[in-house]
């Protein structure tokens, strides 16, 4: 048990819930950053664009959302862990346009 | 021996004769069949938007069936159309600048072209000839020949002092061949009159107010209306008199109140009116807003099941649809417009993106992203009639929108 929790803490979300996220960020995230995440009302999140943010700076603001914008808090929708797992994805352009 | 070789060749003779003349017979068959089937209307057709293929589905609304289905459309995140005036040919914006003819009957893309990197959506002119082009990327308002695709104007969305663009939204026609579109970063209106197209006149209203988003146009095509993003009200236009600038509506509404997260930007799409009231989403509350239509004044809040997305009045105006942004999805409710009171609720499925009327709204198509399927309901009885299996299916846009102002 105790081994199961810390390999999914290092790993992320379980691989359902990252089919789940990944198909959240292409749809739901991706209605405003485009589907194939090179933007739209909000900024494009490709690799290039992510490159030299934090992963802690991305994390709080996919969690918190920024004042102003049209970019909302996930906090009701995502934890911790998922969004560091996402911030992941995206900057290693695991998700979005090939 | 040489007899009854000629015998046979006569007997081949005639076969390969009563051959051919049975093949002359079937090519005349299939030539009527195919003849048949060239002759149809297009009143009933419509097209549904399959997003992460980028390929449109072509159906028709009588028999609920699926014509075909047309590939290589590019990027269809937030892809929307519209109709030519003999309903033949689709216009399909996509969001990576694609905007893409397509020919109904032939089922085939009869023109596309990329015309900016990045696009939100579209409108064709009241004369049918131009269709324009709002983009994000490069900020501004495209105008193009309709029959060629051919450039006819470009708009950028230059603003204020400096050589700022803005991103342009809630891009209409209106009548006397005018585009009307919103500056999202800039607060502004701008009235593109076409009724000399190589001339075409821009008139620029400042002070709508903070980050439009999108917007609408009263059927009669007098007022155009934009929600806002960044502050409480909408912005007025009255096209009849367009020089007395723009005036704020509902400026109260919602004054003081928390907001709820917005997880999807919701749509102005078409004028939900009934008898005197318009009908929108309210931003960052679980809210429809009945307008009073005379005085622009605030009817009613109606209490949803969650953040509206769009709100679409069924054509006779008597029942409203809503569907809602994450996490509220799957749901789809109904309110009357006499009694301003939710009559109804269903849930049909999660990722409810779209929901289009049949002309005369005896039933209405709700696409289900994330079933597959497009579920067609009974508008009267709310019963399900059919589902149509559609790959994760977005916008459903009909022909009959060509003779709307503002669709």
């Amino acid at each position: 048990m105790l081994i199961a929790c810390s390999a999914q803490a290092e790993n992320g979300p379980e691989l359902q819930r990252q089919q789940q996220l990944q198909q959240m960020v292409l749809h739901d995230c991706g209605a405003c950053h485009g589907m194939s995440l090179k933007g739209g009302l909000g900024p494009a999140l490709t690799p290039a664009m992510l490159e030299g943010k934090s992963d802690d700076l991305l994390v709080e603001v996919i969690l918190g959302g920024r004042e102003n914008t049209a970019m909302p808090p996930w906090n009701s929708l995502l934890n911790a862990s998922e969004a560091t797992w996402i911030v992941k994805q995206l900057k290693s352009g695991a998700i979005g346009a090939k | 021996m040489d007899r009854k070789t000629t015998q046979i060749r006569r007997h081949r003779r005639k076969v390969t004769m009563k051959y051919r003349a049975l093949a002359g017979l079937f090519i005349a068959a299939s030539t009527t069949l195919v003849a048949w089937a060239a002759v149809r209307g297009t009143g009933d057709l419509g097209i549904i938007i399959e997003r992460t293929s980028g390929s449109i589905t072509v159906v028709e609304t009588t028999q609920h069936t699926v014509l075909g289905r047309i590939p290589g459309l590019g990027d269809l995140s937030h892809a929307s159309a519209v109709f030519s005036r003999d309903t033949r040919y689709a216009y399909v914006f996509g969001r990576d600048g694609g905007l893409t003819k397509i020919d109904l009957l032939e089922q085939k893309i009869s023109h596309r072209v990329i015309q900016a990197g990045n696009s939100i959506g579209g409108a064709i002119s009241q004369d049918g000839r131009l269709i324009a082009v709002s983009n994000y990327e490069p900020g501004g308002v495209r105008v193009f020949d309709s029959e060629t695709l051919q450039p006819v104007a470009d708009i950028p969305a230059i603003h204020g002092a400096g050589d700022a663009v803005s991103r342009v939204v809630g891009l209409v026609d209106a009548p006397g061949n005018r585009f009307v579109f919103s500056l999202f970063d800039a607060g502004e209106i701008w009235i593109a009159d076409f009724s000399d197209r190589d001339n075409p006149e821009i008139l620029k209203l400042t002070g709508a107010g903070n980050q439009p988003y999108d917007a609408l146009i009263t059927p009669d095509g007098r007022y155009y209306i934009a929600g806002l993003f960044g502050e409480d009200g909408l912005a007025l236009v009255d096209l009849w008199q367009p020089q007395q600038g723009i005036r704020r509506i509902l400026p109260d509404y919602g004054r003081g109140e928390e907001k709820l997260p917005v997880y999807k930007m919701p749509h102005l799409e078409g004028w939900a009116a009934a008898g005197d009231h318009l009908f929108v989403p309210a931003v960052g509350r679980h809210e429809v807003i009945a307008i009073n239509r005379h005085d622009w004044s605030e009817a009613q809040r109606i209490p949803v099941h969650g953040q509206p997305v769009f709100v679409m009045a069924r054509p006779d105006g008597r029942h409203l649809w809503v569907n809602f942004a994450l996490p509220d999805n799957d749901t789809v409710q109904v309110i009357d417009a006499s009694t301003m009171a939710v009559v109804h609720e269903l849930k049909p499925g999660k990722g409810v993106l779209h929901m289009e009327f049949t002309p005369r709204g005896e039933a209405v198509w709700v696409s289900v992203r994330d079933t597959d399927r497009v579920n067609v309901y009974d508008t009267g009885s709310f019963r399900q009639i059919t589902a149509i299996d559609v790959e994760k299916p977005s916008g459903i846009f009909f022909t009959a929108r060509a003779h709307m102002t503002g669709l």
